[in-house]
């Protein structure tokens, strides 16, 4: 898809802050592409010595074929939740590519031919399970809506095993806000 | 089928277990944590055990010491940890015991950059420790690699009564990939060799056939002296030259006479190729990218993915370059591996590509170097 019609990939980067989820987003994307659409994934990290804070990132390649480069080269779809880590990474993202980013958060995009999504998707988390810590999720199901990087099913599974137990309902109602808010912008064209 | 979507070193950590390894003594370090948190959990169900040490020194103290005491044995840990080890490295050399030795590579030097990749320590690996000695060292690309490699470590070790460090990289440790788990009953597991002779007649570094003499455990009432000291075949101190010349000879020879069993690699379209990138560890990945790009292209381009660096497989690289012009050779450092290739190939046809910020080798810049630019 990406980089040169000869390899098939697509490259996804879903990057913010330490603590905002983004590596276990990765993890669960990662998981619903290799497990449950039965393709191949990579997932690679990159993040601070913090726990909290600093910069994180986490990228995941999908293929039907062998994936050799395990990290993005050119993004397919960006998911930004912090303004430096759009301001780093929105360059990178291909033509005609996304950029998700949650406008609570993040102004301005600097990157062109591209297209711009931006929901308050912290806020959608809160609205939509009472937690902000489910913000990841509404992440995944924004980006899944938008791209269709995986498949739904897939993706509903990969959270429901990932999610702690008796948290299962609440992340599916963060994905759903997620996949909402996605269809209702393919809907306004 | 058992299909996960797991970690490098969640893999070394299950290859671990397969290979029957069941003391595990360390200290955890980023980006090697894993090993640690997933041997702690599973090693006392697998009816082993799992020790914290205050240290690496320690660690690897312990780790001989319980390989001495009979269980297969490992450690995890990164360069810091690795730079602690080295002189327990020459020990278990020295009183060849078998162990494995995991370095989930960082940015150094020091403390460096936990989080961030690196293949630096692939000299350190060889001649970290003082004195001539025999190593094995393994290096994956693929999580799968991982765990096939962690048990052809502690096979080897076994075999060849060696430390073998399996030394992997960030981005192959931290990286997640689809993992089928292998049922542990298939996995090929090397033993230790019953001792064939009465206790009295028991002769701990022996000459044998195989130069490797069988290993008696502490404890199954072989008494013998174990020492880092040169020592005769009885495990004492020894000074004479006709017990010091013999040793040394054995212990490179039985690692020698076993190259073929020991050396591992893969070979992509080398063939036709006037142009080879040799390579090892994560930045197999980008190279086999390019490769590809550059032959869709159709550039004669191969690639060799070197599995065994230590000892270095020689005639592989030797016979895959031989028609080459070029010779591209990526690395996570300023030039390490390279040293070893330009020694076989020569220096004139080597290009080095390398980085060492903690980032990736990018697929553009071996496609630039493939193309000579």
């Amino acid at each position: 898809m990406s980089n040169n019609k000869s390899i098939d990939r697509t490259e996804i980067r879903l990057a913010g802050e330490g603590g905002q989820g983004m590596i276990l987003a990765g993890i669960i994307l990662g998981e619903a592409a290799a497990i449950y659409d039965s393709k191949n994934a990579t997932q690679t990290q990159s993040y601070g010595p913090e726990a909290r804070g600093g910069a994180s990132r986490a990228e995941v390649v999908i293929s039907n074929g062998e994936i050799d480069h395990p990290e993005v080269i050119n993004a397919d779809a960006l998911v930004a939740l912090s303004q430096e880590a759009c301001d780093k990474y929105a360059g990178n993202v291909r033509r005609d590519g996304w950029i998700i980013v949650d406008d609570e958060k993040v102004g301005r995009v600097l990157a062109s031919h591209v297209k711009i999504v931006r929901f308050p998707i912290m806020r959608m988390a809160v609205e939509a399970t009472g937690k902000a810590i489910t913000t990841n999720v509404v992440a995944l199901g924004v980006l899944v809506g938008l791209t269709n990087a995986v498949s739904r099913e897939a993706i509903e599974k990969a959270v429901v095993k990932r999610a702690p137990k008796g948290t299962e309902e609440m992340n599916m109602k963060a994905l759903a806000a997620g996949f909402e808010a996605a269809q209702d912008y393919i809907g306004r064209g | 089928m058992d299909i996960r979507f797991i970690q490098g070193n969640d893999a070394i950590a299950w290859g671990a277990l397969a290979a029957g390894c069941r003391f595990f003594g360390g200290y955890p370090i980023t980006p090697s944590t894993e090993v640690a948190e997933l041997m702690a959990r599973e090693l006392p169900r697998h009816g082993g055990k799992f020790i914290q040490m205050e240290d690496e020194i320690a660690s690897l103290a312990a780790v001989i010491g319980a390989s001495v005491g009979g269980l297969k044995s490992m450690t995890a840990t990164s360069g810091p940890g690795f730079s602690l080890m080295q002189e327990h490295i020459g020990y278990a050399a020295m009183t060849e015991v078998p162990c494995v030795i995991v370095n989930v590579q960082r940015l150094g030097p020091s403390t460096g950059q936990p989080t961030a990749a690196s293949q630096g320590d692939v000299m350190q690996a060889r001649w970290g420790t003082h004195g001539d000695h025999p190593i094995i060292a393994l290096c994956p690309y693929t999580v799968k690699q991982c765990f096939d490699l962690t048990v052809a470590a502690f096979n080897m070790s076994e075999k060849y009564r060696t430390p073998v460090i399996l030394l992997t990289d960030e981005v192959i440790g931290h990286m997640r990939e689809k993992f089928e788990m292998p049922d542990f009953a298939t996995v090929e597991r090397v033993e230790r060799p019953h001792i064939p002779v009465p206790h009295e007649w028991y002769r701990p570094y022996g000459d044998t056939p195989s130069d490797v003499p069988p290993m008696a455990n502490f404890g199954d009432g072989y008494r013998y002296h174990i020492t880092g000291l040169f020592h005769d075949d009885k495990g004492y101190p020894t000074q004479r030259l006709d017990e010091v010349d013999p040793w040394i000879d054995r212990v490179h020879r039985k690692i020698e006479r076993n190259l073929e069993d020991i050396l591992l690699w893969d070979e992509d379209e080398v063939e036709d190729a006037n142009t080879v990138v040799v390579t090892y560890g994560a930045s197999v990945r980008s190279a086999r990218h390019a490769v590809k790009l550059a032959r869709a292209h159709r550039a004669k381009v191969g690639l060799i993915a070197i599995k065994t660096i230590w000892p270095f497989p020689v005639e592989a690289v030797e016979r895959a370059t031989a028609h080459a012009r070029r010779v591209v050779v990526p690395e996570m450092n300023l030039g390490q591996l390279a040293l070893e290739v330009e020694r076989v190939v020569g220096r004139r046809k080597v290009t080095r590509v390398n980085i060492a910020n903690g980032e990736m080798v990018t697929p553009q810049m071996i496609l630039d170097a493939i193309e000579g630019k």
